[in-house]
């Protein structure tokens, strides 16, 4: 029999984040690298770091209700806050945002209301999409923002399309797509990457590897060393950056959109990060990997980092971590609250937006079911 | 004998089936050391090995495709696909190559393997965790699709699936995974495949089922004998196709009357089908319009799932109607 070591070995930081390719800005003591260092003005320092925190505190609520079964799942993104709020915090107003399913941080970053996140995550009637969808899978066109399916890889070819119809009209926008390392073996992954490349669309793929796609190790998903070399056989461009690094990623991302809006296409970034919970609620990680891999990463904890950052500048204390905390956790609670206290979707958001016009057919059945009996309540 | 769930039942049958045949290989997303993420799987890893139990990379396409590879040469792989809802990448290569080798090699090529995936709905999966898209690979020709309801059958048909020279489709019915447990033989013992079960005898109505709406039609049958007086023959299909036509026609023609229910959208669902050959077979006997009790011809909801799956609360109207007409 096989030891759990020998299927899965540890996989340390500073194994992975070592490397010489991977863009790094903030140094192990908070300083940073003044040759990489993109000297984003203080104030949107401080943004992203609320925004990591927020994302934090939001995630870690929602586990919470759902081990309580006040919601039915919740995917989230523990670890993996600087390299989706950094990437989402490059494109520019008016570009595009595909996302995969961890990426809440990212549609609360583009001022999405944390009220109707909430509503999305109980699937009642004032859920943008009318609790026809699974919890964390949230659609925001007004935000620029795609609208999250759950098979793997989906998004990335149709990213491609979105970026290449933008410049077919004339427009200076560039999409962005995220997914996982898991999703580099999909079909949608190769056929984007060569699509993109081929049609030079303004698109950047931005690959969160997180390390596991469920229980898979990122070294059983491709015998490749690094997913960033995938670019290379399309003939775009691929770099890695330290994806727990806010001010990197924004970095290698905004170049990435800089290139596309210049016509010089694709840019696959690989954002090296670490998933520190579960794959989503639904699972306990505990049945496939070592404790002792996950300590290792929390010393990398990106929000321990970029505060140490701020403290080099004096830009943040306790006090105003313990104020930031207690206002978005009170917010929270309040959407919560509210959420909690909205009724279901009607009968009819069943029937409605299959088509653009209700066929006889579901006309038909919206009355069998709207003057049908109606289910015991199960959940 | 032991009692098993679903879940348990699946894996004996898996575990008996690679003990006794050096030749069946399992491959998937997370079937190797976490076990499947229903832990259908679970501890086959560690008693067969890294070469027996293939944690593969996330491509569906890719399980299919070198799936068939193995059958080609002669083993017997018993991939997962985690979800059906996930199965359409690997669409192209079970419907136009799983399907086809035999046929289009005149016989020189086949393809035994078996394509295990959880279906169905009522666990708070959304759309994407939910669908049971049985029709599509019934409406293929060349695959045989199986769906037990339970723990029993579930062993029976697995055993006689892995053993079956033909691509089969096995739905396995992910609401019934931990909600029954009964009586399995930890030995070996087949069910044949294509042979449907009645289940419950009556003389009223036939209703016709399988995975998980079993057991709403067999509550639903209850409910009609305590409170109105009817009695119903309730079939569980276990085969879906080639359907076991006989136990069908001869209920019918006795019962003059039929329901069918299924979880899967009306519009070209399994029901359509079995309407027509009901309709060619045993016309003449008909004493009601059959009728259809499904999911509606929407993409399945998340909140309202309940309202959605034909229950329960929607079968007994209908028995009560059809008996009445
Ligand atoms: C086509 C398809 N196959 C399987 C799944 C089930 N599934 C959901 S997430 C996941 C792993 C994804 O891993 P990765 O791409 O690394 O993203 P991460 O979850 O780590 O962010 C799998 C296998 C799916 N959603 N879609
Ligand atoms: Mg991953």
């Amino acid at each position: 029999m096989q030891t759990q070591e020998q299927v899965v070995p540890i996989r340390t930081p500073e194994t992975h984040l070592e490397g010489d390719d991977v863009f790094t800005v903030i140094r192990p003591d908070g300083t940073t690298d003044p040759n990489t260092d993109p000297r984003l003005p203080q104030h949107m320092v401080l943004d992203l770091y609320k925004a990591m925190v927020r994302t934090r505190i939001v995630d870690l609520q929602l586990e919470r209700l759902q081990r309580q079964g006040r919601i039915g799942f919740h995917i989230g993104s523990l670890g993996e806050e600087a390299c989706i709020i950094g990437s989402a915090a490059a494109m520019r107003p008016n570009d595009w945002i595909f996302p995969c399913y961890r990426e809440f941080g990212a549609l609360l970053w583009r001022g999405f209301p944390l009220q109707t996140y909430v509503d999305n995550m109980y699937g009642n009637d004032e859920d943008p999409v009318k609790g026809r969808q699974m919890p964390d899978h949230y659609t925001a066109r007004a935000y620029r923002f795609g609208s999250v399916s759950s098979p793997i890889g989906t998004q990335i070819t149709q990213a491609v399309g979105m970026g290449w119809a933008a410049r077919h009209k004339g427009k200076d926008e560039v999409v962005s797509v995220y997914f996982g390392d898991g999703a580099t073996s999909s079909n949608e992954f190769h056929t984007g990457l060569n699509f993109g490349g081929v049609m030079n669309a303004p698109v950047v793929f931005l690959c969160r590897n997180n390390r596991w796609a469920i229980s898979v190790p990122t070294e059983m998903q491709t015998k490749a060393a690094k997913l960033s070399d995938k670019a290379i056989a399309y003939g775009i461009k691929g770099v890695r950056v330290d994806g727990n690094d806010v001010l990197a990623t924004w970095k290698i991302v905004r170049e990435a959109v800089e290139r596309a809006s210049r016509g010089e296409g694709p840019t696959l970034v690989e954002m090296l990060t670490y998933r520190i919970g579960g794959h989503s609620t639904s699972d306990d990680p505990r049945a496939y990997r070592v404790q002792n891999e996950v300590e290792r990463w929390r010393g990398t904890d990106p929000i321990v980092r970029l505060r140490r950052h701020l403290e080099t500048k004096n830009a943040w204390d306790d006090a105003r971590e313990e104020e930031f905390k207690t206002e978005t956790e009170a917010q929270l609670k309040t959407c919560i609250g509210l959420s909690e206290a909205k009724k279901k979707p009607e009968l009819s958001s069943i029937f409605t937006e299959v088509f653009s016009k209700q066929p006889w057919h579901l006309k038909e059945q919206q009355a069998e079911c709207e003057n049908g009996p109606r289910a015991k309540p199960a959940h | 004998m032991p009692e098993m769930n679903l879940v348990q039942s699946i894996n004996s049958a898996l575990r008996h089936e690679m003990k006794a045949n050096d030749d069946v290989i399992v491959l998937g997303e997370d079937v190797g050391k976490v076990g499947g993420v229903f832990r259908v799987t679970k501890g086959l890893f560690d008693e067969f090995g890294a070469d027996r139990v293939i944690d593969t990379p996330l491509a569906e396409g890719g399980i299919i495709g070198t799936a068939i590879g193995m059958a080609l040469y002669g083993l017997r792989p018993v991939p997962e696909i985690q979800f059906s809802d996930f199965i359409f990448p690997a669409f192209d290569q079970i419907v136009s190559e799983a399907a086809k080798f035999r046929y289009r090699s005149g016989g020189e090529y086949t393809c035994p393997m078996v394509i295990r995936t959880p279906v169905g709905g009522g666990i708070r999966g959304g759309h994407y965790h939910s669908q049971s898209p049985e029709s599509l690979f019934i409406h293929t020709a060349g695959l045989k699709v199986v769906c037990p309801s339970n723990p029993y059958d579930a062993k029976g048909l697995l055993l006689s699936a892995i053993r079956d020279d033909d691509p089969i489709m096995f739905f396995e019915p992910k609401r019934v995974y931990r909600a029954v447990k009964m009586e399995v033989p930890e030995e070996e013992f087949t069910v044949p495949i294509g042979k449907a079960k009645v289940v419950k005898e009556g003389k009223d109505v036939t209703v016709i089922a399988w995975g998980a709406m079993l057991f709403e039609a067999l509550a639903s049958a209850q409910e009609v004998a305590e409170n109105d007086g009817v009695d119903a023959e309730v079939i569980d299909l276990r085969t879906l196709w080639p359907v076991d036509i006989d136990t069908i026609v001869e209920s019918v023609k006795k019962t003059g009357r039929v329901v069918i229910v299924h979880e899967a959208p009306k519009a070209c669902g399994f029901g359509a089908e079995l309407l027509s050959l009901i309709s060619e077979k045993a016309f003449l006997h008909l004493e009601a319009p059959p009728k259809r009790v499904t999911g509606w011809d929407t993409p399945f909801p998340y909140t309202l799932e309940m309202e959605y799956l034909p229950l329960q609360h929607r079968i007994t109207p209908a028995l009560i109607e059809t008996v009445r007409f």
